[in-house]
């Protein structure tokens, strides 16, 4: 049933656009077969191809979209390690936007989660078929035969030949039942679980890996386009004069907002577009418009009065959520020391060095795009619904993404250069600029939540309420999703690490005025800065130590079988604590004004555990060290998991420093990266991530999973350091930075 | 207007309005996309270039302002570029890899300057260039390392 079967070769022509011979594999990544892709939906035609050449080359297509977490390499190491390939000889083609390739949205944490093992079984079956064809031209048994660094080698003789001597005779092979596949064992990988750069370096060190700003067409055009202020405003009137006597502006127009069906897609804004030939006039024009806009609803819109908002629903009763257990209003009665606290995360948004970008080709009865997006098939779909032509004679190719982060999974700007295109009835490049980035994105929710808490008298939690308000990334495609989601809610809030006999967790109304979506390691943000700030309140409270105090509250060794294939293990959650305080030297004693604070969290399947150490100069606080330990099953590339956490320490250092997007009068008051500051060079301090070795259980989370811990770690190594309690992000407003 | 540039020692003849930035004449009429946009406002450094050895924001200054003078962009070749490459090579350096050119080019001016540069100096030249994917770390161990290779060779 999920046999890997071979492709004809017009397919493949057709496909990747080389016509030479060589073996050609596809493998079946649909739903049906559990143990390749165990959440996806739907039934695909074969996909995924392994082309060998006669030279030995090997193509392997890339699925999955790059934009920083080191995907292409990663996954194509796999299938090489299976194969006995040779590294030298793979290369890569970026697939396009196609179901037949299986899921391609690049998102959650999960291409490796998913794909390891189908890529395994496509380069285990390569090499078993490479390993048929040397048998029957030695005339031997396929035992005495054995695949070894680009070679199949005669096991009798020493004999030996090269994988691109053999592809004639393999591509004759009848493809091998699964059940013959065998998979190498952890000590026998000569590339999982070890370090491969990454394969594109060359490319990203000469300024030649072609990213979507990068696409160009002959006589395409620039444009850029003019966006209400305020979410969904619409255009009353415009001047378009000075806009057109621009130099380089050859057209103005009205874009209309296309605004999706309910439950999918993410249409666009609309606005007022201006045609150039070049950015520069295109921004240029764009600046010279004179538009009046119909602000609609959302002009009342002021982010301060809404969190303030939120602050009074989660002190009053929410709705209760499923998952809650025992009483707490009896453990609180009970208890001579209870402890309240509420915290509160503002509105962030992605800002990707690559700015929204897309080139569209709109061909009448075809589209053809070039885009960085994360989802190449929504794209697609998206598309095919509001241009209205079939899937089949659109092509989405995907570039490089210079970062994602989220942004790059809603294809409102690939949607918004196909329109363009269709009225300019030639290709066209749409290119945002960082302010439209900045103040039109699909936010990050702000929210605020509340806890209460309650200790016995040996500092024992006896009882755990939560109330959290947050606007739901529902509200994008649903209107009136006025409450966040289950899905939301479990990442981390349902689902906290906690052994606790009586929990309660409540849900207020947070109601959509922007555009909400998803940011790495999204609502993670919001349940690991509440979880762990409030640990620590609690640890404080109890007058323990965090660390001890985080292990009690884990509590016992205990594996909880969810639906997933990876079920919760609190015995590697207290690991990666244990194993950061020792890294960190916990509990030593610190220079003056220094300080220590801990988090950890689980998230996309993974563990994590952060110590942050803190020093205070003058009311002003530096960070000078994080450690961070994570567990994340089987390391399919060492030091790109490396390089993922260090990147998360600094992309969870800049929304605790520094990230907050508001509004006033429904428009975001934030700009550039001049008021939307990033973590920088100088504010960077040593980091030490540790990677628990643990190859023999699946691969979970790497991408997102370093995120959610910085900043409950840092605010505590705050509290730590000065007595200073932080419970409003970012530290910048409490004036620590 | 006909303006003449030279960039990595090639003379490229453009038609481009005076006060287009830099940047936009490199990318989008000369075609040399290797420079990013990044912010449009100098405060990413992703767009950095070298003018007559100087390290320039060139979404900053009109393509006027480097007529008559040398450019050099991430697409070009020099001995302390060379060493760094090997160096960004070796510490697997980029994620994303978009706000690198910049990068390389700004160390590329901090090693032409400081031929020993210490941790501090590295923050104060680096410090203008934003990496989203947050490889601060490896870059700064990167140019040290490419410091030692070109110390080496001298």
């Amino acid at each position: 049933m999920s046999k890997i079967q071979q492709v004809n070769r017009r397919d493949f022509v057709k496909l990747i656009g080389l016509a030479s011979g060589g073996i050609l594999l596809g493998c079946n990544v649909s739903s049906s077969q559990k143990e390749f892709v165990p959440q996806e939906k739907g039934t695909f035609t074969p996909n995924l191809f392994i082309q060998i050449q006669k030279d030995g080359t090997i193509t392997l297509l890339a699925s999955r979209s790059e934009m920083g977490q080191g995907i292409r390499t990663s996954l194509a190491s796999a299938i090489a390690d299976e194969m006995e390939a040779d590294w030298k000889y793979i290369s890569l083609k970026q697939a396009t936007g196609d179901a037949k390739y299986g899921n391609q949205n690049t998102d959650g944490s999960r291409s490796v989660r998913t794909m390891l093992l189908p890529m395994r079984k496509m380069g285990a079956t390569a090499k078993l078929m490479l390993i048929s064809a040397a048998a029957k031209k030695w005339n031997l048994a396929e035992t005495d035969c054995e695949a070894k660094n680009h070679h199949i080698i005669n096991k009798i003789t020493g004999d030996q030949i090269f994988f691109g001597d053999l592809v004639d005779e393999a591509a004759k092979v009848e493809v091998p039942a699964q059940e013959r596949l065998e998979l190498k064992k952890v000590e026998d990988f000569k590339y999982i679980g070890k370090t491969l750069k990454s394969i594109d370096l060359k490319d990203f060190t000469h300024g030649t890996a072609g990213y979507g700003i990068d696409v160009r067409i002959p006589d395409m055009k620039f444009a850029a386009i003019a966006r209400c202020p305020v979410t969904f405003g619409t255009v009353k009137s415009f001047d378009q004069k000075a806009a057109l006597e621009t130099i380089g502006v050859t057209d103005v127009f009205k874009l209309e907002r296309m605004v999706p069906p309910t439950g999918k897609f993410f249409g666009a804004l609309g606005g007022v577009a201006v045609i150039a030939n070049n950015t520069w006039a295109a921004f240029q024009g764009k600046m010279n418009l004179d538009i009046e806009w119909n602000y609609g609803e959302n002009k009342s819109f002021n982010s301060a009065e809404f969190q303030e908002k939120l602050r009074k629903r989660v002190h009053q009763k929410g709705k209760l959520v499923s998952g809650s257990t025992g009483n707490v209003s009896a453990a609180f009665k009970e208890s001579n020391n209870t402890i309240e606290a509420t915290y509160a995360v503002p509105f962030l948004v992605h800002a990707p060095m690559e700015v929204p970008n897309a080139t569209a080709w709109f061909k009448g009865n075809e589209i053809e795009v070039w885009a960085p997006v994360q989802d190449p098939q929504t794209a697609r779909a998206e598309l095919a619904h509001f241009f209205e032509i079939p899937s089949e004679n659109i092509t989405v190719n995907v570039t490089f993404l210079g970062g994602g982060f989220g942004r790059k999974s809603k294809s409102d700007f690939v949607v918004e250069a196909v329109a363009l295109s269709k009225k300019i009835k030639g290709p066209v490049q749409v290119v945002w600029t960082r302010e439209d980035d900045i103040q039109h994105s699909f936010y990050h929710a702000t929210s605020v939540q509340y806890l209460k808490g309650s200790l016995d008298v040996n500092g024992q939690v006896t009882g755990w309420l939560q109330r959290v308000g947050l606007p739901s990334i529902v509200s994008s495609f649903k209107p009136m999703s006025d409450y966040a989601s289950g899905f939301e809610l479990n990442q981390g809030f349902t689902n906290n690490p906690y052994n606790l006999t009586n929990f309660r967790l409540e849900n207020v109304k947070a109601e959509s005025h922007l555009r909400i979506g998803w940011m790495r390691s999204v609502v993670h943000i919001h349940s690991a800065f509440g979880n762990n700030s409030f640990v620590d309140e609690l640890a404080f409270a109890a007058k323990k130590d965090p660390l001890k105090f985080h292990l009690d509250l884990i509590g016992e060794d205990r594996v909880l079988e969810g639906t997933s294939d990876h079920p919760f293990d609190s015995k590697r959650l207290k690991n990666v604590l244990k194993t950061v305080a020792k890294k960190s030297n916990w509990g030593n004693d610190l220079p003056k004004g220094h300080g220590f604070g801990l988090a950890v969290h689980y998230s996309f399947y993974s563990y994590v555990a952060t110590v942050v150490e803190v020093s205070s100069i003058k009311d002003k606080i530096k960070i000078e060290n994080i450690w961070t330990a994570i567990d994340c099953g089987l390391v399919l590339n060492k030091d790109n998991v490396k390089n993922q956490l260090e990147g998360a320490t600094i992309f969870g250092m800049s929304l605790a420093l520094f990230g907050k997007i508001t509004t006033k009068e429904g428009a975001v008051e934030q700009y550039n990266y001049n008021d939307y500051p990033m973590t920088r060079m100088k504010d960077t301090p040593n980091i030490e991530i540790t990677i628990i070795d643990n190859m023999d259980t699946t691969p979970t989370g790497v991408g997102e999973p370093g995120v959610p811990v910085i900043a409950p770690a840092i605010c505590n190594a705050i509290f730590n350091a000065t007595g200073n309690r932080v419970r409003s992000l970012p530290l910048v407003d409490s004036g620590l930075v | 207007m006909n303006i003449l540039l030279s960039i990595n020692e090639k003379s490229y003849a453009i038609e481009a309005a005076s006060e287009t930035p830099l940047l936009w004449a490199i990318r989008d009429i000369v075609g040399l996309t290797g420079t990013k946009f990044g912010c449009g406002v100098s405060q990413c450094g992703a767009c950095s270039v070298l003018i007559d050895g100087n390290l320039i924001k060139s979404c900053g200054i009109p393509v006027s302002f480097a007529v008559g003078k040398e450019i050099f962009t991430i697409e070009g070749t020099s001995e302390t570029l060379e060493f760094l490459r090997e160096a960004w090579n070796e510490g697997n350096v980029p994620q994303c890899g978009y706000c690198q050119s910049g990068q390389l080019i700004a160390a590329t001016s901090l090693l032409d300057k400081i031929h020993h540069p210490s941790d501090e100096d590295i923050d104060t030249a680096m410090s203008n260039n934003i990496c989203r994917c947050g490889t601060y770390s490896r870059i700064k161990k990167a140019i040290h390392k490419a410091a030692a290779l070109k110390n080496k060779s001298l």
